[in-house]
Parts: C-alpha cells; structure tokens; sequence
C-alpha cells in the first residue's frame, strides 16, 4: 500500500513551504505523487525517482570520461587535496542542512580554507547593506496576519517563490487581514512587467539600473520635499501619490530581490531601501524582507554568523582569525584573480551560475563537487561525489528567508550504500585528521 | 534594419528555468528554457529577424548562440533578457565592483543573426569555454 507523508518541507527555494503530501511506494524507495507543491518543487522530489542517477563516487579521466569509484578512495583524494592546498575554496552549502555544514566549517578550519555560500552571487549585497545600516524585518506569519501594503520590488515570486503570494504576501487571511486579497494594496516595482506585476494593484515601472533613484525619490516624497517631474522613467506625481497612500497604511513590508542586488549600486541599493523602511517607520509600521532564493541559504549565513560572526566569504586560511571582505574574499573574485589552490564545491552548481571567467579559472584547479545529480560543474571536476538528497532523502535544519528554522522531514530512503551529506563530511573530516597527524598530505 | 542591435541586457530565473533545472541539468526541459533571449517586438523589427531564429548574442566577455523569442513578461525596447544558466553566463562579466556580485543585470550586449549556428548543451557550452571540449 502506498503511503502520504504529511508536512513535508519543500527543499526547493527560501519560502521553505510547509505543507506537502508526498505519496511514496511500500518499500519507501520511490515517490509516486507530490501534492501541493509549485510547479520546480514537485520536479524537485519527482527527480529523485528517474532513471540513470550516480550512486557511485565519479572520477574525471584524462580522456574526459569518468569511472567509478569507491567511496573510500574519493574520501582520501579529497582529504589529501584539502590538506595539501595552502587556500582553498569551499563554496555552496545552500541545498544541504546546517548540521552538514557545521561539519564543513570543521574541516574548513583546519586546512584553513575560505567557505563562502549562494549569497555571493545572489544576495552578497544585501547582507553588505545589513552590515552596514541593519535590517527592520518580520517574519512571513506577521506579513501574512499583518501587511495591508505589500510592495514587491525587483523581484518576480509568479517565477522564483511560486507559492510565497499564496500563503504569506497577497492571497492569504490572516488575523488582522481577514479581507485576504481585498484588503491588502500590492505594489509591484520592476523594470519588466512581469507575471508577479500582473497580480498587482499597481505596477511601476522603473528604467533599468535606476532603482536607487528612484527608491531616494520615495524617501523624499515621504518627507514631503520636492521631486524633479520624473525619476528612474517614473513621473513625481505617481511617487508622491504611492508615498501618500504607503503612509495610510497599517503595516508595510518591502520584499525586494535580484532587481536591487544584480543591478549596478548593488549594496547601496538595499541600503536606501532600508533607509526607507526607517523613514517610512515615522509614519506608520514598515518591514523590509530579502527574497531569499536559494532553499538553505540563509541557513548558511547563520550558522557562518554564530560560528566566525560573518554570514558569507569567511576566510580562514589566517588559522587564528575569521576574515571576511567583499571583493576580496568572495568566491567570484577569487577565482577571477586565480587566488585559490583547489575548490571543493557542494549542493550547489557554480558551473552553471558562476560567470565564465570564474569558471575557467576554477577548471583548471583540482575540484571536488559532491552533489545527488550530474550538473554543469560535476562534469568539469576532478570528482565528483554524490550524495542523498537532503529535504527528501535525509532531514537536517533549515532556515526560511525570514530566518525562522525548521526541521525538515526524510520522506524516502536514498538508494543503497549512498552516503548523507554529514556522513561523508565526517568521514572526510577524520581522514584530514589522520593526514595531518602523519604531518601532511 | 541593422544587421547588428546593442541591447540592455537582464539575466534571471524563469519558472521553466526553475522546472527545468530540477529536471536536470541535462535535461531537455532545462535547455528548452535556458537557451532563448527575450526581446521585444520593435527589436525583432530593428533586427529583422522573425521570432525562434538563432542570433549570436556578444558581450565584453564572450559570444554564444540563443534562439530569440518573444516574451509574454513584457519588456521595453532595448531590453533583452536571458534566464540564468550556463549560456547566460557565458556573457555575464565577472567583475564584481568590489562587492562579489558580478554583472548580472544591465550590461550591453550585441545581438546579430546567426540563423544556422547550433546551439551547445548545457555541458558542453560550458566545457567549450574551459577548452575541455573534445571536438
């Protein structure tokens, strides 16, 4: 008889969603349905099931091809190329659980390694802006019982969190927003219209790149200054009527995205969004909310907070202090300038979201990717180590985008003899023990 | 008609891109919706091109083959966009203005007509960049 499991979490982007039924096979090796799930989370768990998935640890040929290999044998090459390399890259984290990267971090300080996550290419930027001016934020529960103005800006949920509109921003009742959809205004401000802008009441197109422009100009129709006729493509009497209306408000909440972090000002760009959040605060109660894509990736900026007190691109190639500065220690750049020995990739695919120049870069290093499936970077590593799916074939913490954590669930067992992702990185862990006590690679 | 147009162009995630990723990264259903530029009617006029051709999209950094496609997310004219993957940071330049985040959005590109280039995998767009492509 097949069964449901019931509050499954979603290990797909940061909404973290709760309320899966995932439908597995008697001898809970397979997963037949996934309901409530959005369209990228149920291909999420139905991949899991197709054919021609590596359960063998992969090493790279010089003719290009791969054969297998044990575990053991890519646990030692691993351990003996982190041990030998005077700086290395230890980059993703963002899929797996922080009690895997815990481990890591581990070993990350004994080869004196730099460990950075998603957040470099993704939300880098508005971690810098936090650091620089702090974060007025909520938690998703308060938007969804709270928020009667909802602004939306660079950044497409309908695409990237399809189900963050239905259970917490747009759609859903909640105690003191009983009206659900009705009661709540939702501004949409980007510089395409996109699928998230057809959802809302207004939509403000701004020109591309003139986000901080146009974020100042709201600061100062706030305050009820004078605007030249229009900003960032914007006319002024549209500013000063959206600001009228935001102060008439109850409770706001910004969610902003890539729109504000890719574009050019990067960091200062979430920096005068914050700062609007403050001014706007004089009025009424206003939050500001990055929308975290990446599952765990604010998971990984926390446990990085509490371990070394920085949330991405920690350098601890110095042994006795943590160092982090953008530009410097961030995965990007390292490779830009070829500054690293060796990367060590895992739950995340740099060969496909990195631009190329850093890959290029990073091909010509030894690498080790550990991750479930074949992907873009797999097949340009030295190694390649997969590893039970975390969110569905084993559980682990995780933290949503408004850095609540959650446990989340194990709802089918891995295929046979594949390793967790703490599992390999302990065992990874005591054979860089053993190394360095025989002094050395 | 120009034989080649400069546009803005924009790098992010689509819901196909999304489905297509988790489908695997070899997937048919991840390169369907990664290999495409979104641009707007007036440049396809500007171009002269008809929808679903090949083009040769440049940047500073590099070149690479996408089908061009209308969008239903509308744009403005002189905006394209590319859904991230391995083809779209083929042309995404690396540099980070000292903050880590490289280019991804808003950066120039040069769009020309490349009707009967083939498009790479997913792998091989990749390898072909790193000089790991056995021809």
């Amino acid at each position: 008889m097949p069964k449901d499991v019931t509050d499954v979490i979603c290990p797909f982007c940061g909404t973290l969603c709760d309320d899966l039924v995932v439908t597995v096979s008697d001898d809970n090796k397979t997963i037949l349905g996934v309901k409530n799930a959005c369209a990228i989370g149920a291909e999420k768990f139905n991949h899991q099931r197709l054919p021609g998935r590596v359960t063998r640890p992969r090493m790279r040929q010089a003719d290009g091809s791969f054969k297998e290999i044990t575990y053991d044998e890519a646990i030692d090459w691993t351990a003996k190329m982190l041990v030998k390399s005077r700086k290395t890259l230890m980059y993703g984290w963002a899929s797996t659980s922080c009690q895997a990267m815990s481990i890591g971090h581990e070993i990350a300080e004994k080869v004196g390694a730099i460990v950075d996550n998603c957040a470099t290419v993704c939300h880098g930027s508005s971690l810098i802006a936090i650091e620089d001016v702090g974060v007025p934020s909520c938690t998703l529960g308060e938007v969804k019982n709270r928020a009667d103005r909802v602004i939306f800006w660079g950044c497409n949920p309908a695409h990237a969190h399809p189900r963050h509109m239905s259970r917490y921003s747009i759609f859903p009742r909640g105690f003191f927003t009983v009206k659900g959809h009705k009661g709540r205004k939702i501004y949409c401000v980007d510089c395409r219209y996109t699928d998230t802008a057809k959802c809302a009441d207004e939509f403000i197109q701004v020109q591309q790149g003139y986000d901080y422009e146009l974020l100042n100009a709201f600061r100062t129709a706030a305050r009820g200054e004078v605007l030249p006729d229009t900003v960032g493509g914007v006319p002024k009497e549209k500013i000063y009527e959206i600001a009228e209306d935001l102060k008439q408000g109850r409770f706001i909440i910004i969610f902003f995205g890539m729109g504000l972090t890719h574009s050019m000002g990067r960091n200062h760009n979430i920096d005068i969004a914050i700062n609007l959040t403050r001014d706007l605060n004089d009025f009424t109660k206003c939050a500001i909310m990055a929308m975290r894509g990446h599952w765990n990736v604010t998971g990984s900026g926390q446990v990085l907070g509490w371990q070394y007190g920085f949330p991405f691109a920690v350098d601890l190639s110095r042994r006795d202090q943590a160092r982090h500065q953008t530009g410097e220690t961030t995965s990007v750049d390292l490779l830009n300038r070829s500054e690293v020995e060796a990367c060590f990739y895992i739950a995340t695919d740099p060969g496909a979201h990195f631009p190329v120049d850093a890959m290029i870069s990073s091909s010509k290093k030894p690498t080790v990717t550990i991750d479930p499936h074949i992907q873009c970077t797999t097949e340009i590593s030295d190694i390649h180590i997969p590893v039970a799916m975390v969110g569905v074939e084993v559980g682990g913490c995780a933290y949503r985008m408004d850095n609540v954590p959650i446990e989340t669930r194990k709802v089918v067992d891995p295929p046979e003899g594949m390793l967790t992702d703490e599992e390999l990185l302990t065992k990874i862990n005591h054979r860089v023990d053993e190394l360095l006590l025989a002094g050395g690679a | 008609m120009e034989k080649k147009i400069t546009l803005n162009m924009i790098t992010c995630r689509t819901i196909q891109q999304g489905v297509g990723m988790e489908a695997g990264k070899t997937s048919q259903k991840y390169h369907d919706a990664c290999t495409i530029i979104q641009m707007h009617p007036d440049d396809f006029k500007r171009l002269g091109v008809w929808k679903n051709t090949n083009v040769k999209v440049t940047s500073s950094v590099g070149s690479v083959i996408l089908k061009a496609v209308e969008t239903r997310e509308d744009l403005v004219p002189g905006l394209a966009h590319i859904p991230m993957g391995p083809w779209a940071n083929r042309i995404v330049p690396a540099y980070t203005y000292s903050t880590g985040e490289p280019c991804f959005k808003g950066f120039p590109v040069d769009v020309e007509v490349a009707a009967n280039a083939p498009i790479l995998s997913s792998i091989n767009v990749l390898k072909d960049a790193c000089g790991l492509l056995r021809k």
